[in-house]
């Protein structure tokens, strides 16, 4: 196992990180911020309560899990992506390490970056409304799992993307309408019956669900579909990217 | 002894169906020099994708140090440096902190005394602290190189690393790497500069279409291939080779001043006196008489051609 290779991996992909902190960081404070004056303060102030829980407190799962989704995958998309952009992926494939070590390095890196972000964005909730956690532990457990299974969909997208294009079209068209569909700002509960059925093959839902639980001990789904659901899109992810360095698909003809 | 690297009958055959390397194979000793010589194209490139992972093998086997690059790819590529061709490196990052990297990701322990020596020894120390993107041209090719010998490997690569570097650099380039060399590193440069070849190589091989033409040591290739030309001037121009001397089969050249006798130094007779003789018979006055080594540029096209044909 070349442990040295992951740590070196990490430690330059959070240098990058670090490099450019302000942007990093700055930008989901004030989209979050703007999140809540408008919908926690303006147009909140006009709904009472949803599940029993006011609608500003309601929203914090659903806003902490869009920002970490949309940054897992651009940062570990990007991670991978820029290597094979300015060509020094070279090194990566003629190292002495395995994919999952390569995986390994990057993913945690992004899944870091999306922690620490998410950690921000509670953190910036907690000036603006009420919050209590009512399960602390699983609210670390889901947001942790959340980084690191998307960092690791975002690692796919980054070897699948040709060019800069593709890599911004996934975050954009998929994960964007997932998450606001995925019951972020509102209760699944609320929607007509046709579309409470089709929300259920939104993945986004078990995720936003089982977090949302964690904070209020309310769900939309059970606990334990939830996380089967993102336990199983971990192991997707991780059977699709051992398959991509074993062929070495868009790596290595 | 057995060879460091040993390649048998590798071929690669790329998705597309460009079929860049036919059955080669190639065994290169540990402390020498290889130059890999060959038109663009040839399969170079590919060959040392090949030797360090980058591309997989269609069919063969490749043991670096003895281990096999697929099977046992961690213990061989341990042993291997490489030089890309072309300048691969992210052009925000410090120098230093890439060449740190490096060593790294090749799992060896951090050592900042070992990379201050690769970055001196490069002439990169001052620039240790400057951006990739900040440096010159000749100066990013060094960094690369820095990066491959980050992780002290005993074979290194080097992908026509002169290539685009302007004629000082070059000579700075090729003390790089007798100095290299003298330190016990095993080095395979692909090139398609004869004179870098010819500079630097212990041995040489030849590969066009994929395929390895010969390999073999550089002065004997020389030796064996040598052909050697005389050119004579005349006192008087003539308008055409006389009879007498038709047997030699001169050129005439310079308007008729000049006449050219192509021999082989490794025949038994080179014919040369005789040649003296027939030249006085015919009534040709001598003027001056020199003659020129066909250089390793000669036998490489001539060789290229042949096989083409």
């Amino acid at each position: 196992m070349n442990l040295q290779a992951v740590r070196s991996i990490y430690l330059f992909e959070m240098a990058r990180t670090f490099r450019t902190i302000l942007q990093s960081i700055i930008s989901p404070v004030i989209s979050t911020s703007l999140y809540f004056v408008v919908f926690g303060a303006a147009i909140g102030s006009r709904i009472d309560q949803v599940e029993g829980v006011s609608y500003g407190a309601f929203i914090v799962p659903g806003l902490i899990m869009l920002s970490v989704l949309m940054q897992s995958v651009s940062n570990a998309s990007f991670g991978i992506y820029f290597p094979k952009f300015t060509g020094t992926i070279y090194e990566l494939l003629s190292a002495p390490a395995s994919f999952l070590e390569v995986t390994a390095g990057y993913v945690l890196a992004a899944a870091t970056k999306s922690l620490m972000i998410g950690t921000i964005i509670l953190a910036t909730a907690f000036l603006f409304v009420d919050l209590t956690i009512q399960h602390p532990v699983w609210m670390v457990m889901f947001l942790v799992l959340t980084c690191i299974s998307f960092s690791l969909f975002g690692f796919i997208i980054g070897i699948w993307a040709k060019n800069f294009e593709q890599l911004q079209l996934v975050p954009l068209l998929v994960i964007t309408p997932l998450v606001f569909l995925g019951g972020s700002f509102y209760s699944i509960s609320m929607l007509p019956p046709v579309w409470q059925t089709i929300t259920m093959f939104n993945p986004v839902v078990y995720l936003v669900s089982g977090f949302r639980w964690a904070f209020f001990g309310v769900a939309d789904v059970s606990l334990g579909l939830s996380l089967a659901a993102i336990t199983g899109f971990t192991a997707l992810c991780l059977v699709v990217i051992w398959a991509i360095f074993r062929t070495g698909w868009r790596l290595r003809d | 002894m057995a060879p460091i690297v040993s390649v048998k009958d590798l071929t690669k055959t790329y998705t597309g169906g460009v079929s860049a390397l036919k059955s080669v194979s190639l065994d290169i000793e540990e402390g020498e020099i290889l130059a890999l010589l060959g038109p663009n194209g040839a399969g170079k490139t590919t060959l040392i994708s090949t030797i360090c992972g980058m591309t997989m093998p269609s069919s063969g086997r490749i043991t670096v140090g003895g281990h096999d690059t697929v099977r046992d790819y961690r213990k061989a590529r341990d042993l291997i440096g490489l030089v890309p061709q072309e300048i691969w490196l992210e052009p925000f990052e410090k120098v230093h902190a890439t060449v740190a990297f490096s060593r790294g990701l090749f799992g060896k322990r951090r050592d900042d005394a070992h990379i201050e020596r690769v970055l001196r020894q490069l002439s990169l120390w001052d620039k240790r602290d400057a951006k990739v993107i900040e440096l010159s041209g000749g100066m990013k090719r060094r960094v690369l190189i820095a990066k491959a010998l980050s992780h002290e490997p005993r074979v290194l690569f080097l992908d026509e690393p002169t290539a685009g570097v302007d004629v000082e650099l070059r000579k700075e380039m090729w003390e790089t790497v007798r100095e290299l060399k003298s330190r016990g590193v095993t080095i395979i440069l692909t090139t398609h500069y004869i004179e870098e070849a010819e500079a630097m190589a212990d041995r040489i091989g030849v590969i066009a279409h994929g395929q390895i033409l010969l390999v073999e040591d550089k002065t004997a290739l020389m030796q064996r291939l040598g052909a050697k030309r005389m050119e004579i001037e005349l006192q008087e121009r003539v308008t055409e080779i006389p009879q007498g001397l038709a047997a030699y089969d001169l050129a005439l050249g310079d308007e008729g001043r000049r006449l050219v006798y192509t021999y082989d130094t490794q025949a038994e007779r080179t014919g040369i006196g005789r040649l003296m003789n027939d030249l006085q018979s015919a009534g040709l006055a001598v003027r001056d008489v020199h003659t020129t080594q066909s250089s390793l540029e000669d036998i490489f096209v001539d060789m290229v051609k042949e096989d083409a044909a």
